[in-house]
């Protein structure tokens, strides 16, 4: 166990987030996605410390599960919550929420999603926490907390009601 | 042990709904449904099956279902061909096999099929390479699974709870490979009571063992039952004269208003298509507020994105996992 974080510590990073969140994108009005699961609890937290008339409209989840990397490799995700974006991108400004990047695919995979919605003016990414191991060349514009771990670590955001991270070894397995 | 599954119980092959479990059934649905919100993109599509060939080969002709597994095919970003194969040239067994290895010399994942020989499906799936799934679209009187599943989707969305329906199946069940797999599927959903009604001439030998309540007389059949569905007369299925015309058919086994007001209030009507007006089913009760026939077609891509999805995600695991 490198790192515990609860769910006190949590909150003040998000307060932090949310702080730097206000400061560059309070002039845009931007949609808020979630990337489910983990991702989803973020984004909801982000929305209850800037208000409810900082982000246009409710939450939108992406469930990124179609369009994985790994379908031949590892076949279909045992279940799959629909995608859910009640509202147009076009043209507007995206607050894209996930709880860790980590190799980069899983946002990779979102943003693939999100302009089969349509075309965004602009797609911002907020993570809580930041770790090593990128594999692609995505970085993050809001981040909780970066830290480096082991790559036989896996690091994972428990909720959704108290959001809690959760740290495991796997044993001689590669991510 | 379901030659349709793999060691894990995946679904590699669909080809009958016979022998396999409430869960899975439970698991096209819920996939179905997910894929159902696809149709709200801008792009209707996901790229879960890009690089994949999936071949069409209809040996009987379709528009439907047809249409139905390209557009599921083409929405899961798979290559997508379909062959219509004339079965004249019936020296069967051999001129089959022969199509199929030259298909499958062309590197295809998957082979939908629809055959006017109950069986076609299975001997295929029998005899085709072992990284290709086998997808029944029809097979002689036989088995239709996908048109099953899309109906039970279907009824799902309206109806939700399966032990508390009464669901009647009216028509031609003899012939009927759509009506076999729609009893086997809601038989293992656990639907509460399953009637059909039909003249004895349109009915199996004893369709008693089906396990369902039979009735002859339309009235008594369609009292207070929450679905009804009908079914297309054969013809083309037919061999001697079963019935005495169609007006008469009509007249005693044709949906119409009147009739399914015997049914209760909420019922909804469905029908596998394609429709005989004026046959098994008025105009005024197709095109009516109870009729969910169009909603059937619509859900059946999702549903078909389901099983093809679901039968590439296993031959996926079975490749990785070490033999």
């Amino acid at each position: 166990m490198t790192i515990a974080l609860n769910s006190t510590d949590i909150q003040v990073l998000i307060n932090k987030m949310a702080d730097e969140i206000r400061d560059s994108l309070s002039d845009c009005k931007p949609l808020l996605i979630g990337i489910h699961s983990g991702g989803v609890w973020v984004a909801k937290q982000l929305a209850e410390v800037l208000g409810t008339d900082f982000f246009d409209g409710p939450i939108g989840t992406l469930n990124i599960a179609y369009y994985r990397d790994d379908f031949t490799r590892i076949g279909m995700h045992p279940q799959v919550t629909p995608s859910d974006l009640p509202f147009s991108v076009d043209d507007r400004d995206l607050l894209l929420v996930d709880d860790v990047l980590y190799s980069g695919r899983t946002t990779r995979a979102a943003l693939n999603e999100i302009f089969d919605y349509g075309r965004p003016a602009s797609v911002s990414l907020a993570v809580l926490l930041e770790r090593n191991g990128r594999e692609l060349p995505i970085q993050p514009d809001f981040v909780g907390q970066r830290i480096d771990l082991p790559s036989n670590q896996q690091i994972k955001l428990t909720g959704p009601d108290i959001l809690q991270f959760e740290v495991q070894t796997i044993g001689g397995v590669d991510e | 042990m379901n030659n349709q599954l793999t060691d894990s119980g995946r679904l590699r092959h669909f080809l009958t709904i016979e022998g396999l479990k409430q869960p899975l059934l439970t698991e096209i649905m819920d996939r179905a449904e997910q894929f159902s919100s696809i149709s709200h993109q801008q792009v209707k599509k996901v790229p879960l099956l890009r690089g994949k060939t999936i071949v069409n080969l209809f040996f009987e002709n379709s528009t439907r279902t047809r249409t139905t597994f390209e557009l599921a095919a083409k929405r899961l970003s798979a290559d997508v061909i379909t062959l219509n194969i004339s079965t004249s040239a019936t020296s069967k067994g051999e001129s089959l096999l022969d199509t199929l290895h030259n298909l499958e010399a062309m590197h295809s994942d998957m082979f939908i099929v629809r055959h006017s020989e109950s069986g076609a499906a299975e001997f295929i799936a029998q005899h085709v390479a072992p990284h290709i799934s086998v997808i029944n679209a029809g097979d002689g009187c036989h088995a239709h699974p996908t048109q099953a599943m899309l109906d039970m989707f279907t009824i799902r969305r309206h109806k939700q709870h399966f032990p508390d329906l009464c669901i009647a199946i009216v028509g031609d069940i003899l012939h009927s490979r759509v009506a076999r797999s729609q009893i086997q599927a809601l038989a293992t959903l656990g639907v509460g009571e399953i009637r059909v009604i039909a003249p004895k001439t349109l009915l199996p030998a004893d369709p008693r063992t089906l396990g369902v309540h039979v009735f002859h007389d339309m009235d008594e059949g369609l009292q207070d039952v929450d679905v009804v569905i009908t079914l297309r007369l054969q013809n083309e299925r037919m061999q001697g004269a079963l019935l005495p015309s169609a007006r008469e058919y009509f007249h005693n086994y044709g949906l119409t208003q009147e009739k399914l007001n015997l049914a209760k209030p909420d019922a909804i009507v469905m029908h596998p298509g394609p429709i005989n007006r004026g046959v098994e089913i008025a105009s005024n009760v197709a095109d009516g507020p109870q009729s969910v026939i169009l909603e059937q077609v619509t859900h059946g891509i999702a549903v078909r994105m389901a099983v093809m999805s679901m039968a590439m995600g296993a031959q996926a695991e079975q490749q990785e996992s070490p033999a």
